[in-house]
């Protein structure tokens, strides 16, 4: 379950910002997923709950925000989504598809006091 | 949390059924704190790993060398592949091996045996190689200019896909006793991998896998996948395979 090393990142990436902006509490974590990233959410959010113990994110509430899994199409080269590779376009059936945000996880933004 | 339209409150949910409503938001309302104050961090949750990967990367390129992340489920044969490769390579280029499992230096023993310098990394309860690891593979691993490292990391076909340890290329090696729909079951691996090798192909006359339905399903999640079929067993396939890595050598040279 490799989500419990992405909520290790999660961890590291707020303790870096506890010492950088001198907070004590993390009240809401907001993180994106995209809906191709290689990540359960379900799975991320058990693992937040178990990595963040004994730190400032202890009692934090973990908001996950779903993108679409946004692609380049090659065959009517515009911008579309799909829910998982193997999908085809949803325009033109083509499966020449490239990444274009649809993959990304990030961390949006910490409620800090 | 979202005091106007709650979506702090939101409680993620994921579902088989096509429908068209999505659950992100577009957010035309600034996100005022209810209490604390709100940091923009923007930031990438791989980051870290991501520039673990980008020093091991600059150092392969320093030193010229070609490194694979071989991937796939336990048990396609990925050591005995490594072995025949090992012993088919050695004298015509530097070649080093990190192997990745849970327990045991079993691999890499195997992998020493045929005289070949190999680091184990035990990940304990882990479930795939991160490019830390990797990175501390390198310390005791020679790497010879011109050369390549092979990568052999953890028996799954899920984790190991979004971790970039710095390799030139991922391959994806999944054997004929398996379905043949293992591309489209574990999409996001055969989409990373550049390779996929189908392994095993002496034992095709006793199975019913079909190999046109596998590499359909494969080039459906990634058109540009390239595919070699061998048997690592016998031997037959693996010119193709050593052309590869050949070619994927030169490659780097040029580029870098």
């Amino acid at each position: 379950m490799h989500e419990m090393s992405l909520a290790d990142g999660i961890s590291r990436i707020i303790m870096a910002q506890a010492e950088e902006h001198g907070f004590s509490k993390v009240l809401t974590v907001r993180i994106e997923i995209g809906r191709l990233a290689h990540v359960d959410p379900d799975a991320l959010a058990f693992c937040f709950g178990a990595v963040m113990k004994g730190t400032p994110a202890e009692s934090a509430k973990l908001v996950i925000e779903r993108a679409d899994g946004l692609v380049w199409c090659l065959g009517c080269a515009e911008q579309v989504a799909i829910n998982a590779w193997g999908d085809a376009c949803p325009k033109c059936g083509s499966f020449d598809l490239k990444a274009d945000g649809g993959d990304g996880m990030r961390i949006l933004d910490l409620e800090v006091e | 949390m979202c005091s106007i339209c709650g979506c702090g409150e939101h409680k993620h949910h994921d579902h088989d059924h096509d429908h068209d409503h999505h659950h992100d938001h577009a957010h035309p309302h600034p996100h005022a704190p209810d209490q604390g104050r709100l940091l923009r961090i923007e930031q990438d949750i791989l980051s870290e790993n991501n520039r673990w990967a980008a020093l091991n990367r600059k150092t392969f390129q320093e030193q010229a060398t070609l490194a694979l992340n071989l991937v796939s489920s336990p048990g396609s044969g990925k050591t005995t592949l490594l072995v025949k490769t090992i012993g088919m390579l050695k004298g015509k280029m530097p070649l080093a091996v990190v192997e990745g499992d849970q327990q045991t230096a079993l691999d890499a023993q195997r992998i020493e045996a045929t005289g070949i310098p190999a680091h184990q990394v035990n990940t304990g309860k882990g479930c795939h190689l991160d490019a830390h690891m990797v990175r501390h593979a390198l310390e005791t691993l020679p790497l010879g200019e011109g050369g390549v490292l092979f990568i052999e990391n953890v028996g799954n076909l899920v984790c190991p896909a979004g971790f970039d340890l710095g390799e030139a290329a991922k391959v994806a090696v999944l054997s004929v006793t398996e379905g043949e729909d293992k591309p489209l079951k574990y999409p996001d691996m055969f989409r990373a991998a550049s390779l996929m090798i189908l392994n095993k192909i002496d034992l095709l006359p006793h199975l019913d896998f079909d190999v046109d339905a596998c590499i359909g399903y494969a080039k459906r999640v990634h058109p540009n996948i390239g595919v070699i079929k061998l048997s690592a067993r016998t031997g037959e396939g693996m010119e193709a395979w050593l052309a590869w890595i050949q070619a994927q050598q030169a490659l780097l040279r040029v580029a870098g």
